[in-house]
């Protein structure tokens, strides 16, 4: 038989059908649904009279627009407010599953899904966004789809899907100290481009990969989605297993050692070929920072900001300069030693205990520079109560952060929690978009002990000289 | 989806020019106005932060501020259009605001997806005739036309450019005949059926890959 790639496995094993036009009929195992992209889909199904399909496969969750604030209080804006109440109320009627503001498991989509073990290798799995590619780190096939297609999933339990390309993406090397996921990715998305992996699901793999924490592949898988691939996805193995065995939603007992045997052939075979490989030197890259306004325009913090003219196409010129306005930073500038205003730890990149452990080393006692709002904003409750178990939000506090409840918060903006213009904010999210965390606000994104460490020295530093 | 979709077959309209690279969904519709649980009143909001100053009043600087470029309905942009966010409100907002094709030499992959569902016809384009494209607008002083045949995969300007572009077969149809994909999609509802009754015989046994 031709040796079948990790991700053409799991194709295969999905397709319900194949239309002649070209796209497959993919089964979905799980759909992830939270409240900015499902009302109009449930909507939709009302107005057709149709169900959902299959509602024991379909899980929800509140996180984009929720307040990080007390929980106790009213949702001060009706808008919000009234997003939540369509969940709720399309929830209870079509049978679905919800994690509502009052659950001790709410949390940012992607924190929730693995940490209850719903998230497992060999899966399809779907969400009304394009982090999705988060769940890919347990050698699932997961892909962010717009709110059509969350109905189609609803009514039908099936996606339609063009077979996408694939890429290797091979990172081999061990990581220098202070080195972390949040790195290797930035860096890998600096070498290839924002559309570099467009139209490919990508396969991570590696020593430098295989070295990696569940959580630390997580946070590569996220931002697949900033090299311009739907999906991308690593194979599993024992640090997999070790990671779910356990989880509330994982089989247990003589299902779970059934599942991990047929699991543990979900990887690609030998001399299976991708239609594109690309490598990566994990012992070469610095910490990165980004000094524009997408993901790809990224350095080592030992670095500087680059000179438009310095830039092959006239295309590259014009959007670094657009760029480098939008950042009020001038060419050749040093990244590190750029005063900072605000500070973000959170997201569905990192926001997991590991991220809030590694941040909190670096804070350990130091306190926050006068001047600089620095909050963390756990990825979900569990996070949020781990970490209180560990005493990481007394060292947060102590320090000077705020210490908030979950959701997506700061790295989107929709809630209250956003840059005033003109704002320089070290973040550990995924996009450091024009506005996209307030508008006028300027982003620079990097991992958390570099965040946490800028949050201390009121400027971007490079955390390797802060060794604690 | 209950939603009534426009047919695409042919289209003859005003272009207006985006000559950026990677612009984002966040930049086509900010996330302030991502709380509607409705798929309409998304026109007013797009590309609001360019638009509008941060007072309020039209950014005349805007290129979709330009007279000419006032009722276009065809929109030339950069390279990886629609990149970043999954949100279908940024296809509504363009669609709504008026807009009934983009050409590009690339698209974001859930933006073009998203574009499909709801009658937008996203155009790929080699970055040579997008360029050429661009020199026309430019030199029209912004007056320009163009007509976007699908049935025929060609787009011309009726003043010597033409070209053929490509499409999936099964996106083709969708936009054409206007269809829902759901609707679509329930007439194979047997083989959805099929498919999970064999994964129930199979419960229990354990996956093999």
């Amino acid at each position: 038989m031709t040796p079948r790639t990790l991700f053409a496995k799991l194709w295969d094993a999905h397709v319900v059908h194949r239309f002649p036009e070209g796209p497959a009929l993919l089964y979905v195992d799980l759909h992830l649904v939270h409240e900015v992209t499902s009302p109009q889909a449930f909507a939709g199904l009302r107005q057709a009279r149709r169900r959902v399909r299959r509602p024991e496969l379909t899980v929800a969750t509140v996180d984009h627009n929720v307040p990080t604030g007390d929980r106790a209080l009213p949702i001060e804006d009706p808008v919000s407010a009234r997003q939540l109440d369509a969940l709720a109320v399309n929830a209870r009627e079509f049978g679905v599953e919800l994690f509502d503001l009052h659950s001790a498991s709410q949390g940012i989509v992607h924190v929730i899904g693995p940490e209850l073990g719903l998230t497992q290798p060999g899966m399809i799995i779907v969400c009304g966004d394009s982090h999705t590619s988060t769940h890919g780190a347990f050698g699932a096939l997961a892909v962010g789809i717009g709110t059509s297609e969350v109905e189609h999933v609803l009514a039908t339990q099936c996606l339609v899907w063009s077979e996408p390309r694939t890429m290797e993406a091979s990172l081999s090397g061990a990581p220098g100290p202070g080195v972390t996921a949040k790195d290797l990715i930035l860096a890998l998305i600096g070498a290839i481009g924002t559309a570099g992996a467009a139209g490919h699901v990508i396969e991570y793999a590696g020593d430098a990969i295989r070295a990696l924490s569940m959580e630390e592949r997580m946070t590569v898988c996220n931002m697949s989605i900033e090299a311009g691939a739907r999906a991308g996805m690593i194979a599993p193995d024992d640090t997999t297993f070790a990671y779910l065995a356990g989880r509330p939603r994982a089989p247990r007992g003589a299902a779970w050692d059934r599942a991990v045997a047929g699991w543990r052939g979900l990887q690609s075979d030998p001399g299976a070929t991708y239609d594109r490989r690309v490598t990566l030197d994990a012992a070469r890259v610095p910490p990165q920072v980004t000094w524009g306004t997408s993901p790809g325009m990224v350095s080592g913090v030992t670095g500087a900001v680059p000179d438009p003219a310095d830039f092959p196409t006239d295309d590259e010129r014009r959007a670094v300069s657009r760029a480098l306005e939008y950042m009020d930073l001038a060419p050749g500038t040093p990244l590190a030693g750029l005063p900072i205003d605000r500070v973000f730890l959170g997201s569905c990149t990192n926001g997991r205990i590991e991220d809030l452990r590694a941040a909190a080393r670096v804070v350990r006692g130091r306190r926050v520079a006068s001047g600089v709002r620095a909050m963390v904003v756990p990825g979900s409750q569990q996070v949020r109560a781990q970490a209180e178990r560990e005493g990481l939000d007394r060292v947060f506090r102590e320090a000077g952060f705020e210490w908030r409840n979950a959701g997506c918060s700061m790295c989107l903006g929709m809630n209250a929690d956003t840059l005033k213009a003109g704002e320089r904010c070290a973040s550990t999210s995924n996009r450091n978009f024009e506005g996209r965390q307030g508008r006028g606000g300027r982003t620079h994104l990097m991992s958390p002990p570099m965040a946490a460490a800028a949050a201390v020295a009121g400027r971007l530093v490079d955390v390797r000289e802060w060794a604690s | 989806m209950g939603l009534v979709i426009e047919p695409f077959v042919r289209h003859s309209g005003a272009v207006a020019a985006l000559p950026r690279a990677d612009v984002d969904t966040d930049q086509i519709i900010p996330k302030q106005f991502l709380k509607r649980v409705e798929r309409t009143g998304f026109g007013p909001a797009l590309f609001y932060d360019w638009r509008f100053r941060p007072d309020g009043s039209v950014n005349p600087g805007f290129e979709l501020n330009r007279p000419e470029a006032k009722g276009a309905t065809i929109l030339l942009a950069g390279a990886n259009f629609g990149c970043g966010s999954s949100r279908e409100h940024a296809v509504w907002a363009l669609a709504e605001y008026g807009f009934r094709a983009i050409l590009a030499p690339s698209f974001a992959d859930i933006f073009y997806a998203n574009c499909c569902q709801n009658g937008v016809l996203a155009v790929r384009l080699s970055s040579e005739e997008i360029a050429e494209l661009l020199r026309r607008h430019a030199a029209a002083g912004g007056v320009y036309r163009l007509s976007i045949d699908l049935a025929e995969q060609r787009v011309e300007d009726g003043a010597g450019f033409a070209a053929a572009f490509a499409i999936e077969a099964y996106r083709r149809e969708m936009l054409l005949h206007g269809l829902d994909e759901i609707g679509r999609t329930l007439l194979v509802e047997e083989r959805i059926a099929a498919y999970e009754k064999g994964r129930e015989k199979g419960n229990g046994k354990g996956e093999t890959w």
